[in-house]
């Protein structure tokens, strides 16, 4: 898209070698997000945005160019999904429950970027409380892809990820419960990172599934998604799910080639039923990595098929729960009833959307009494066969594996109605949360225009193997990845 | 087993929503369908396999529990309309009966 953000890297290098200055990036940025109409009436891409706090952003951040170790992020505009805590913005989760509630505390990864010399340019929209994967489910009305904007941007972080594929910033955040960060990026034309579940802290993300939970980044090239990653990556005393590992520099997998790898192609992940030219897509992609030296090896992942039924289990029970503090008293919306219960009930059905609603019925019904086991444990049951399925092909010897991100393009606004046939959209992404590995999406092709994504997958905490095949991917199908 | 209409009403209850008799028609329906894709697990011998809690490939840490506080902005007493004693100090209930010694 013309008129794009520079990249990451190119933004610091022109701020710390005095070629512009942190304010000019984001007026710049600023000017970009007026250019492709981002606002409510257009393409509806942010939740909120405060265009003079970035000024002044803007310009603290100059004070950090004279640091010894200037941050990673020096003079980078960036969004944040709506479901991040910010101090300075409001954090709604695109619900009318939390309409206009600021938080008190900022996320980790707000305050990570903030340190890293970023400045948050806005909040972005999304679907509520992360529940989808249109960004239709939203209290904002829904946001339009800007490569089609008759079509969805996919979802849950599609604000995310239209800020991205407008051009307005190089990199963004969202969240990847289900692959809301890996799917949009598909429809969208860009990368999508989920990294290993407990990689990132989530101090501050508002919880909607907690055990399959992950900040991701959202990011223009596999450059800007690798230094936005390694940014926001490491342990934090404030979310005990997170690992005390060393972050890795991610950006350093530039350098690495392909050679050697063993590229595993689940056929689970390639159906008969495959749009052939997705599949098609795939194929060229593949057979690029076998040019750079890649071995190409047929691997089974056999517990896929359940992976649906099992994540749209656990992920609405953990919901159930999660959302129970959402209830009037403590936070956001209170809307009067009778009693005690009267305005819990009122306050939560006024403040929750339709999705959002049946999904908090399904997760409490899944989690009742006499249905537990056949529901909740069972689900909890075969997440250890899919997750054993993962262990298994990468204990065989398979360094990484390549799949479809989405089983279709980015489809059209108000085109899918039924909520199973919407949750079938996340076929090829709610594994790797099930299991807890990092995945990726990068663009490989265009069908009639719109944007095809690529998935790859690695073992848990090895994003360096899932980056180096990324980078190199990207490198050999440069133009082809746009046709 | 699908299902029933009283069963819509009663999980509505537990998850705290108000709802209609029209909408909990309708959302029987729904989920009943989303339920009837959910049955294919029933058909997975699972027989000692353990239930996953979790994905955490090195388990979560077991620390003390102390630390840092949580960095707030805002001091607490600025959390409600009122802070007194020690104590937050939250909006009556219309329907809360008003005692003696308030």
């Amino acid at each position: 898209m013309s008129g794009a953000s520079p990249s990451v890297a190119r933004l610091r290098d022109d701020v710390m070698g005095g070629r512009c200055t942190p304010s000019d990036s984001v007026h710049a940025a600023i000017a970009r997000a007026n250019a492709v109409g981002a606002g409510r009436a257009g393409l509806n891409i942010f939740a909120s945005f405060d265009h003079d706090a970035a000024r002044e952003q803007g310009k603290a951040v100059r004070e950090q160019l004279n640091e010894a170790e200037p941050g990673l992020m020096v003079g980078v505009p960036v969004v944040l999904k709506d479901n991040i805590a910010t101090l300075s913005l409001p954090t709604t989760c695109a619900s009318r429950i939390l309409a206009g509630y600021v938080s008190p505390y900022e996320a980790t990864v707000t305050r990570k970027l903030r340190e890293a010399g970023a400045i948050i340019l806005g909040k972005t929209n999304m679907d509520e409380f992360a529940m989808g994967s249109s960004t239709e489910h939203s209290a904002y009305g829904p946001t339009l892809n800007p490569l089609a904007p008759d079509r969805v941007p996919g979802g849950s972080s599609g604000g995310s990820a239209a800020a991205v594929a407008a051009g307005i910033v190089p990199v963004a955040l969202g969240s990847d419960t289900g692959g809301s960060v890996r799917q949009p990026a598909s429809f969208c034309g860009i990368v999508g990172v989920k990294p290993t579940f407990g990689r990132v802290s989530r101090f501050g993300l508002v919880a909607y599934a907690s055990s399959l939970d992950q900040v991701g980044v959202l990011g223009a090239t596999v450059d800007d998604a690798a230094r936005g990653l390694e940014c926001v990556s490491g342990h934090d005393w404030l979310d005990s799910t997170s690992t005390e590992l060393a972050v890795p520099e991610f950006h350093c997998a530039a350098q690495a080639s392909m050679a050697g790898l063993v590229v595993g192609r689940p056929k689970e992940y390639f159906p008969t039923s495959l749009d052939p030219r997705i599949r098609a897509h795939c194929d060229r992609a593949l057979d690029r990595m076998r040019a750079l030296g890649a071995e190409i090896r047929d691997v089974s992942l056999p517990h896929t098929e359940l992976a649906v039924p099992a994540y749209y289990i656990i992920a609405p029970a953990e919901a159930s729960s999660n959302l129970a503090r959402f209830d009037g008293v403590r936070y956001g919306l209170r809307v009067a009833g009778h009693g005690l219960q009267g305005m819990y009930e009122n306050t939560r059905s006024a403040g929750f959307g339709p999705e959002v609603t049946r999904r908090i019925l399904l997760g409490t019904y899944v989690l009742s009494a006499g249905y537990y086991d056949a529901y909740y444990r069972k689900a909890q049951q075969v997440r250890t066969l899919i997750a054993g399925d993962f262990s298994k092909v990468f204990a065989s010897g398979v360094h990484v594996l390549f799949t479809p991100t989405a089983p279709s393009t980015a489809f059209r606004l108000g085109e899918i109605s039924d909520p199973y046939e919407m949750y079938m959209s996340d076929i090829f992404t709610v594994t790797a949360n099930l299991a807890g590995v990092p995945a990726m999406s990068i663009p490989i092709g265009r069908i009639d225009g719109l944007p095809v994504g690529g998935q790859l997958m690695a073992g848990h905490f090895d994003e360096m193997t899932m980056f180096r095949s990324a980078y190199a991917l990207e490198a050999a199908l440069g133009a082809e990845a746009l046709a | 087993m699908p299902i029933a209409i009283d069963d819509v009403r009663h999980i509505a209850a537990l998850a705290r929503l108000a709802i209609s008799d029209e909408r909990a028609a309708a959302t029987m329906g729904e989920l009943n369908t989303i339920l009837s894709h959910m049955d294919a697990l029933s058909a997975v011998d699972t027989a000692g396999v353990e239930a996953a809690i979790g994905v955490g490939a090195r388990g979560t840490p077991v620390r003390a529990d102390s630390g840092p506080p949580i960095p707030l902005a805002i001091g607490f007493d600025a959390f409600a309309p009122s802070y007194r004693d020690g104590f937050l100090l939250v909006p009556r209930l219309a329907s809360h009966e008003s005692t003696e010694s308030e």
